[in-house]
């Protein structure tokens, strides 16, 4: 076999593995802390006999091992159980929220990912310079205050000082495509400064790695100017470490989105986990739960993967 | 010693102390007490309230001196946590070896393949949210980052002559890690205190604003968002002092950590 054909198998075969472990530890986290879940849905004045039949009825008398198989035979066909609050069905109410919060983390993706690298090549170009030292306090600052209290500074002027754009982003099925943007610009920005800060930064330094390289200084001594030296020699060789750190900022993305969904009222995934979380409601929880796994490690996988990719050593076989 | 600190980590370090000290001393600074009704519901800044007064007329800046002993405590004891369970078990891992090692290295693995925020969401859901609780999570979900750093320290230190001088003579395993490692690995994990010790404050932050944190009538610095983040809607800025506060004392912890990695740095020739 192709031996980057193997690495990738060998990836995406460790990928599922984790994923598979990160499920039991998750379920193993709702089923062994202390807490009972019967307790908490009926309150403290429910009956042992009603607390019994509510256990029995939950399954929760079997061992853990058989819950967990069930439990996951039913997420494999799409089945993730029934909320305890409200009996409805979890993958029904999931489905929308998860749509709504990929259309977050994806525009939010698309503004900040090409942003971030410009920022990066300007900050190199212009090492040590005014732009340079510009952009690292400004990143600094933005990486210095929780995501959360940067959405209200912006709500306070950008939404009621200037009124530029609403200060909740609710949005549904019937709105038009500039209408949902529109509602969501305020989360959008912020989700771009947070990873913004942090992409530029990586960016910043894996581009700096490669300037310090033995061709770099060759290609400057054949007199080519500073801007094709970093387009032409240094951007190709950082591509790697470049998509790296835009995949780990993506995954960062994801759980950003949990905080930012909660500030805003919109109607993601996150703010559904965190009312599970607040109500107890533990089959929601374990589904939000193994889905955010499921896209952070997937999302680390894909840039294992293109790094494997985008390394022409591996693409030639001896 | 004094002289060749920067001017940058010395205001750092100036910033940070003024922050720690308010703290300890907040029973002392604190114009009025903690969960004091003391005027009207948001009032602005006048001689008497220097922040005006929060969402049902507690004094602002009681609760913001208040919520910053929380936060720096709660921070604070999350961080010698991780601090003493991470660099225990890296060094653990690096001086054994053999499966011990793999063992811990792959649980590490696995706890941080999980967002931190999901997995601490996962546990409160189950446990009652306590201080006590909430230190315990935190640390321990941070310790795995810890233990990466010191293990991979400590296994460069762990083929130095004199370690291995150190078992030739017949020392023990403990000895091995206190004063052969721990002396030579201190500096980068000092270097590494101050930024896992930011990263508590914005984690008991986000958990306190999403009410899964500090409980009321305990004041902390995400509480504070959260109980006047309505009064945004009407142009009332309580809610973002403390991002101000936060923000100062993150970039001062920070200034300091640059300086102390900065002096590590040059201290190995240029090894981080």
């Amino acid at each position: 076999m192709h031996p980057i054909l193997k690495l990738i198998a060998q990836r995406l075969a460790l990928g599922l593995l984790l994923l598979f472990a990160a499920s039991i530890l998750i379920f193993v986290g709702t089923s062994i802390l202390p807490g009972d879940v019967a307790q908490s849905i009926l309150g403290q004045s429910a009956t042992p006999e009603a607390l019994a039949n509510l256990r029995r009825e939950l399954g929760m008398n079997d061992p853990a091992m058989t819950r967990y198989f069930a439990w996951l035979g039913g997420v494999l066909q799409g089945d993730l159980g029934t909320a305890l609050t409200n009996g409805r069905d979890i993958a029904e109410s999931l489905g929308g929220r998860l749509k709504n919060t990929l259309f977050l983390a994806f525009w939010a993706a698309a503004i900040s990912v090409p942003l971030a690298i410009f920022l990066g090549l300007l900050a190199v170009r212009y090492k040590d310079r005014w732009p340079d030292k510009l952009i690292s306090a400004i990143t600094l600052t933005t990486i210095s205050i929780p995501e959360f209290m940067i959405g209200y500074v912006l709500i306070y002027w950008v939404a009621i000082k200037w009124r530029l754009f609403p200060s909740v982003a609710i949005i549904n099925d019937s709105m038009t495509l500039g209408a949902k943007l529109n509602a969501i610009a305020i989360p959008v920005m912020v989700l771009t400064l947070v990873v913004l800060a942090h992409m530029m930064r990586m960016t910043r330094a894996a581009i700096l790695n490669v300037m310090q390289s033995a061709y770099i200084e060759t290609a400057e001594l054949k007199g080519l100017s500073v801007f094709n030296v970093i387009a032409k020699h240094a951007f190709p060789n950082a591509v790697s470490p470049i998509v790296n750190v835009v995949m780990l900022n993506l995954a960062y993305l994801v759980v950003g989105v949990v905080v930012i969904e909660v500030v805003f009222v919109y109607p993601g995934m996150g703010q559904f986990l965190v009312d599970a979380v607040t109500k107890r409601d533990v089959p929601v929880v374990l589904a939000c739960g193994v889905i955010f796994a499921a896209i952070y490690i997937g999302l680390n996988m894909l840039a294992d993967i293109i790094s494997i990719l985008a390394n022409p050593r591996l693409r030639h076989p001896k | 010693m004094i002289k060749n600190i920067p001017l940058s980590a010395l205001i750092g370090l100036m910033i940070t102390g003024v922050y720690f000290f308010v703290a300890i001393f907040a029973g002392f600074v604190a114009p009025y007490g903690m969960a004091e009704i003391v005027g009207d519901v948001w009032e602005p800044a006048s001689a008497e309230h220097l922040l005006g007064t929060d969402n049902i007329g507690r004094d602002l800046l009681t609760r913001m001196i208040y919520g910053g002993q929380t936060t720096i405590f709660i921070a604070t004891a999350g961080t010698i946590l991780s601090f003493v369970t991470g660099s225990t078990l890296g060094f653990l891992a690096a001086v054994l070896g053999g499966w011990a090692d793999q063992l811990l290295s792959r649980l590490v693995d696995l706890l941080m393949a999980i967002p931190s925020l999901i997995l601490a969401l996962v546990i409160l859901a189950m446990v009652p949210v306590t201080v006590p609780v909430l230190i315990l999570v935190m640390g321990l979900l941070d310790a795995t980052r810890v233990f990466r750093l010191a293990r991979s320290v400590a296994v460069d230190i762990n083929v130095m002559e004199y370690v291995e001088a150190a078992s030739l003579r017949g020392e023990g395993r403990l000895w091995v890690i206190f004063r052969e490692i721990l002396p030579n690995a201190l500096s980068p994990l000092v270097a590494e205190l101050g930024l896992r010790f930011i990263f508590m404050v914005l984690f008991i932050s986000t958990l306190s604003f999403l009410g899964l944190g500090v409980q009321p009538p305990l004041a902390d610095w995400g509480g504070i968002v959260k109980e006047n983040k309505d009064g945004i809607i009407y142009g009332i800025g309580a809610a973002l002092y403390p991002a101000i506060a936060i923000a100062t004392l993150a970039i001062s912890v920070n200034l300091v950590a640059d300086w102390v990695l900065n002096r590590t740095t040059s201290l190995k020739g240029g090894r981080g």
